[in-house]
């Protein structure tokens, strides 16, 4: 039975392009109070546009109208509970956004004299310093822009630092169970990408691993926990394996957010990692999109970091880029500064002992998930669950019903999606992350909702392949879109 | 901790359903020698008022009331109001990437509006959703462009911001991808064509220019365009000025053309985050990386929009994917779609305009460098740029920037930048202290 949702009244809005109509304006620009210039005279007839074609005209109130409608269509994590497994979708507090429009802060210019930015420099070292304590590693660079970009960033400082040892080496193993972005990331920095199997408990197979290392292999692309929600029970040995050879240890630190306060990667093993603050730090992911992937590293490593680096004279502080062995610039400017500011405000907001107890109450509500749910789908890795639990849908797919089924059908009952058919190593994967944010009457609904769902396919196996019923939008012909993709909006 | 909700009754509740006894029982299991041996060395957490004030006392350590004549790839322009309200709206603030359709129609539509505007700016036929940055694109682009023509070899023009090309030879350097920097005209400041013509071979992928260019100028796009083309090579053609597209002629001979879209309602945040842009020919479409959304319909037959050709993506290609790209930048791309809205064709017209109007009183009377039309940037002869700016800034005044870190051969030189916040009498201070 559906017990959190019922339904409303939704407002329906076409495009933009569609409610346009000329000489409709939201915008009153001030008297210019120096002379108008012609801009053919001034750029030449050639290099001036005509009236950009189509482009909309409506009034403020369409407007505001327009994105407040749209934006109904849109579930939240401030609707309910998100459980995305490996997105980390936890409450995004609003301090952290008002803190970042903070005048001098917003507005900022990257290349304001460095004496005008000593408060900017004061927020990017506290960040470094408090993101070393938590990770346990030596020196960090925020400048990546994304989780993918800090892969990017890592994997080349890995290579700038095996060619300063005489050679770059070929190869970079990946697991089975990875995220797509490390392979991915593997192949832009030039390496060979080598998958490693993984045992029968989802974990690292110590015998596969040593038989794939060899002189050739540049690093190892672990995430710990992996993408299973399982601590890696072997990492100190397969970093041992790995460091015997030469070889990095780069870790996917997609999951940090089961290991604030409880471990720290420098301590196991760990050269090199990034973050991705819009996960274990909670800055907004916006609908895909602002994030931060900070990438920490041990000693050895630290002379290749990006340029530049924050110096500290006294009490002031420069930017340095006299570092003439610096991989260079993986962006313009110095990152993701507003992420940053809000990464630091959700941390100033914990303290120390808060970032421990968030961390034990995410492994303490996907447990709970866990319990409520083992009795009605299959776990087919039963090691101790962290942050997330990954169920299969072997038992539902006898009577024709897949993971995607039951997440879409799970959408009418008031809650987003879990993450369908990932890692791979899971056959039919239900991957579900609570985080710690979530309340335990939220949970509650969460675990009534599956099991009504998993009754749903003994008995009406249609009712959840046809999901979801309730939305504005039933089901999505994706397959239409790819055939014939109409990208843009034409007349 | 007060994002936490629960109470500790609740939590013994669920650790008894659990069937454990201790919140330590959670993660004891661990390798000892892995788990932590002390508390973290970070402070107890603090209050929504002592937050405040914390980032307020670093805030004032910067530039408030400060007037700036700062561009290079970063812009001060009005953000309407409407931008930070649609954006703080919960709906899009706390939703994930819209994998899930059905209950994500509002991000998904947005996009598309933000595809076909791109498109409309630009006029190129498609566009993705966003990429981190104008710099990340850049290469972004150089890689589509290989992948295209089969290729290897990328020319940059040294007029394209210094920024987007270490970022460019960052990216490139360990996939065999050689790049060749051009200079410019020392007398225009547009880019040298006919250095240009001597490196483009056989060879050539892709010849990336900006335009307008670091230096303000606007290159002759029509012109490059016939001789790269010649060469079967690709044009990619970068801007950082999105507002410049309100007048200006945009690169409709390029191939591919990305971009900085910080202009529209993106604040200035100390470098970020902003959102790049990379559109181009329909043709391909396929080659193009990151996030796209297309139209479709949903099981009533009604409009209805998705993520889509995901099959170039690294979640399903994994190390044969397009790009190691997972996200857009969807949030920042939104207010620039409101801007975008809110200022529509005639307000998006008038900005250019008035940022012509206030950039060429600016410039009325200083020691031009170069000679080449411009829109809202140019380069000043000046003599000695460091010492120029100390004494603006003793008038609450931050100059241009001084070229010499990027250009030794400029470094008599300053950038100065004048956009519709740029009020007569601090341009007035500008031109004084130049001219003295």
């Amino acid at each position: 039975m559906i017990k959190k949702v019922r339904r409303h009244i939704v407002q329906d809005e076409p495009l933009l392009f569609e409610i346009s109509s000329p000489g409709k304006k939201a915008y009153q620009l001030p008297e210019l109070d120096v002379p108008a210039v012609d801009a053919v005279e001034a750029l030449g007839a050639a290099n001036v546009r005509s009236e950009i074609e189509g482009f909309p005209e409506v009034s403020e109130v369409e407007n505001i109208r327009h994105y407040t409608r749209l934006s109904t269509w849109n579930f939240a994590i401030d609707l309910g509970l998100y459980p995305l497994g490996s997105c980390t979708m936890k409450y995004n507090p609003r301090i952290n956004e008002l803190v970042a429009r903070t005048e001098g802060l917003a507005w900022g210019h990257p290349y304001q004299p460095e004496e005008l930015s000593q408060g900017a420099f004061q927020i990017l070292a506290t960040l470094e310093k408090y993101l070393c304590e938590c990770t346990g590693m030596d020196a960090i660079t925020l400048q990546p822009a994304a989780g993918a970009h800090g892969e990017m960033t890592g994997l080349l400082l890995v290579r700038k630092y095996l060619e300063s040892l005489g050679n770059p080496r070929k190869k970079v193993l990946v697991p089975d169970s990875a995220h797509g972005t490390n392979p991915a990331t593997a192949a832009m920095v030039g390496y060979e990408v080598v998958s490693v199997k993984s045992n029968d408990h989802g974990m690292i197979d110590l015998a596969a691993l040593e038989a794939a290392t060899d002189e050739d292999v540049a690093a190892l692309m672990v995430t710990n926990p992996n993408t299973i929600g399982v601590f890696e029970r072997d990492i100190v040995k397969a970093a041992a394996i790995l460091h015997a050879k030469g070889a990095q240890m780069y870790m996917d630190g997609a999951n940090m957010n089961a290991l604030v306060g409880i471990c720290r990667p420098g301590d196991f093993g760990i050269d090199v990692m990034h973050m991705n603050l819009h996960k274990t730090f909670s800055t907004p992911h916006g609908g895909g999109g602002p994030g931060a992937g900070p990438v920490a590293i041990k000693k050895h490593l630290e002379p290749f970091l990006p340029v530049p680096r924050l110096k500290r004279i006294g009490r002031k502080y420069s930017h340095d880029y006299d570092r003439p062995q610096s991989i260079g610039k993986v962006r313009a400017f110095y990152g993701n500064f507003g992420v940053l500011v809000r990464a630091l405000a959700y941390i100033l907001a914990h303290g120390g002992p808060g970032l421990r107890n968030a961390t034990i109450d995410a492994l303490l509500n996907a447990q709970f998930i866990r319990k409520g749910l083992e009795p009605y789908f299959d776990l087919p890795v039963t090691e101790p669950t962290m942050h997330e639990v990954v169920f299969s849908h072997d038992r539902q797919e006898a009577k024709g019903v897949k993971t995607g089924d039951m997440a879409k059908r799970l959408i009418d009952y008031g809650f987003h999606a879990y993450t369908t058919s990932f890692p791979l190593i899971v056959h039919g994967a239900m991957m579900i992350e609570p985080t710690e944010t979530e309340p335990k009457r939220e949970l509650e609904l969460f675990i009534d909702a599956m099991i009504s769902i998993a009754k749903e396919v003994d008995e009406d196996p249609q009712l959840v392949i046809k999901a979801p019923h309730l939305t504005r939008t039933p089901r999505v012909d994706e397959t239409l879109a790819a055939r014939r993709p109409i990208v843009r909006w034409k007349p | 901790m007060r994002y936490l909700p629960k109470s500790d009754s609740e939590r013994n509740e669920m650790l008894a359903a659990c069937g454990l006894k201790s919140l330590d029982d959670l993660y004891s299991y661990l390798p000892s020698k892995v788990l932590i041996k002390k508390p973290l060395n970070i402070p107890a957490g603090i209050s929504e008022y002592e937050i405040v004030d914390y980032f307020k006392k670093q805030a004032n350590l910067m530039a408030n009331g400060y007037a700036s004549f700062l561009g290079a790839g970063v812009y001060n322009h009005y953000r309407p109001v409407l931008c930070d309200v649609v954006v703080s709206r919960g709906e899009f603030l706390t939703s994930y990437t819209p994998y899930q359709a059905e209950i994500s129609q509002g991000t998904l539509t947005t996009i598309f509006e933000f595809q076909t505007m791109v498109c409309q700016l630009t006029g190129m036929e498609v566009a993705n959703a966003s990429m981190y940055d104008g710099s990340t694109a850049v290469p972004e682009a150089a890689m589509m462009a290989i992948r295209i023509t089969g290729r290897e070899h990328v020319i940059v023009a040294k007029s394209v911001h210094p920024e987007y090309r270490q970022v460019l030879h960052t990216y490139t350097l360990n996939q065999g991808i050689p790049v060749t920097e051009c200079g410019y005209d020392s007398e225009t400041g547009q880019l040298d064509l006919a250095g240009i013509e001597a490196n483009l071979t056989d060879h050539t992928a892709a010849v990336i220019v900006q335009s307008p260019n670091f230096f303000g100028c606007l290159e002759n796009v029509r012109a490059l365009a016939d001789l790269v083309h010649s060469k079967g090579a690709l044009l990619v053609v970068v801007f950082t000025e999105a507002a410049s597209l309100g007048v200006v002629q945009p690169p409709v001979d390029a191939d591919i053309v990305v971009g900085e879209l910080q202009s529209f309602a993106i604040s200035p945040s100390y470098g970020g985050p902003f959102a790049g842009i990379i559109a181009t020919k329909e043709k391909f479409i396929r080659q193009i990386p990151g996030r796209l959304v297309g139209q479709t319909v949903d099981a009533n037959g009604n409009r209805a929009f998705c993520l889509t050709l995901a099959t170039r993506e690294q979640h399903i290609r994994r190390e044969k994917a397009t790009s190691n790209i997972c996200t857009n930048q969807a949030l920042i791309a939104l207010m620039g779609t409101v801007f975008m809205s809110v200022y529509g064709k005639a307000g998006l017209r008038e900005l250019a305009e008035q940022n012509l109007a206030k950039a060429h009183y600016l410039a009325g009377g200083l020691p031009a460098r170069f000679k080449a039309p411009f829109f809202n940037e140019f380069v000043v002869r000046v003599g000695d740029p460091e010492a120029l700016n100390k004494k603006l800034l003793k008038k609450k005044v931050i100059g241009g920037l001084a070229l010499g870190r990027f250009y030794p051969e400029l470094a008599d030189c300053t950038l100065l930048c004048a956009t519709e916040m740029s009020k007569r009498e601090s341009m007035d201070i500008v031109r004084q202290a130049v001219q003295a």
